[in-house]
């Protein structure tokens, strides 16, 4: 599509003026693949903002996606992106951020990437703190392959591969994220808009392995089998439902197809990260002869 | 007098590219002021995309432009746009 075809409508009178979101995106990209009503754009709308407000120099942040229809936010950010295989994100990040620790590593994937396919990984960059920020946008499903059923699928919910209902326990995110580990974990939904962008912008300016979980209406699948309405039904359902209770336990958020949703900021703490940790270690090993790794190659 | 209704004045605009709007209606629901509507006309791909229905509602607080998905519109203070400030603004043709 030319770009004529995409000009702005002001009123009359007033000077052109651009998208705030769009310096940060690749204009030839867009418009996305993304459904109408998908939430998918708003959190990444959102992430743009905080961007803006947290990042001086974009050339120190460095994006990395999955496999699935949130795993193509990497491809329209105009950062250093990186689209890995299915469930990979996550060591992929890892290795990224151990080669050049002074770079900010943002994952941005879906929850069957990320917990289904990848949960293993996720566990253990957890447990050692590595020194991610990871968002998962939350739709409770499938949405790329056809709806079949997720991890993270309320139970009741009618899904292509439990066309009946499902009958198994879903997964709760933060409280994974919180047992196994994460220095910072918070919950919002497509709704909180001002919310996600305050703190997506604190977790930017944080150290550790930093967990946003965001819940997301899926109205092609998960809603349309569902018949729970259109996508802007579902985030005046998220309006009505959630409740802000920062600092909640963990254990006390799991999702329903009806019942609150509890969002805020869960855990924030201190512990250092798997790099702090290493080099502190084979000093106390090494003593003089080690070298600690700060990721300055001698040649550059 | 005091019954009259107060005569409001914007204090802010919206800027939409129509032509990657996909409809979604979430400007419209989640305006603060309620000063979105759908348009009359379709863009190419069919979708109705938002115009300003009461421009003298407008506060200008951007959280159309947050919820966008699609990076289509955009809300912002007239005293935020350059060499604009004074000027009062033309609402778009609502089609």
């Amino acid at each position: 599509m030319s770009t004529d075809t995409l000009d702005t409508l002001g009123p009359e009178g007033l000077p052109h003026m651009d998208n705030p979101s769009l310096p940060y995106l690749r204009g030839e990209r867009i418009p996305h693949i993304w459904c109408p009503g998908c939430g998918i754009g708003t959190t990444v709308n959102c992430f743009t903002r905080a961007l803006g407000e947290a990042v001086s120099d974009l050339d120190k942040v460095a994006i990395v996606s999955g496999i699935g229809c949130t795993g193509r936010v990497a491809g329209y950010m105009n950062l250093d992106s990186f689209h890995t295989t299915h469930g990979r994100a996550i060591p992929f990040a890892a290795g990224l951020k151990l080669a050049r620790p002074e770079m900010k590593v943002v994952v941005y994937s879906g929850d069957g990437d990320l917990f289904a396919i990848g949960g293993n990984h996720f566990v253990h960059a957890a447990r050692r703190n590595m020194d991610l920020m990871v968002v998962c946008v939350n739709n409770f499903t499938y949405g790329m392959t056809g709806g079949q059923l997720a991890p993270t699928t309320p139970e009741g919910a009618s899904q292509t591969t439990m066309p009946f209902g499902n009958f198994e326990k879903p997964m709760s995110l933060p409280f994974l994220a919180d047992a196994a580990g994460a220095s910072f974990v918070a919950r919002w939904t497509v709704f909180h808009v001002r919310q996600l962008t305050r703190t997506l912008r604190e977790a930017l300016g944080k150290q550790g392995f930093r967990f946003i979980e965001i819940l997301a209406p899926c109205p092609t699948l998960f809603l349309r089998r569902n018949r729970l309405g259109d996508g802007v039904d579902m985030v005046r359902v998220y309006k009505e439902r959630s409740k802000i209770r920062d600092g909640a336990d963990t254990k006390d958020v799991d999702l329903g197809m009806d019942g609150d949703i509890i969002v805020g900021k869960f855990v924030d703490r201190e512990r250092p990260t798997w790099l702090q940790s290493m080099n502190a270690h084979y000093q106390q090993v090494f003593g003089e002869r080690y070298r600690p790794w700060g990721g300055v190659r001698e040649q550059d | 007098m005091s019954q009259d209704k107060p005569v409001r004045q914007a204090k802010g605009t919206v800027f939409v590219r129509p032509e990657v709007c996909k409809g979604c209606a979430y400007c419209i629901e989640f305006c603060p002021t309620e000063c979105l509507g759908f348009s009359e006309e379709f863009n190419a791909k069919g979708y109705h995309y938002p115009v300003l229905k009461h421009p003298e509602e407008c506060t200008g607080c951007g959280l159309c432009g947050l919820y966008c998905p699609d990076f289509a519109i955009f809300g912002i203070r007239l005293k935020d746009i350059p060499q604009a400030a004074s000027e009062p603004p033309v609402p778009p043709k609502a089609g």
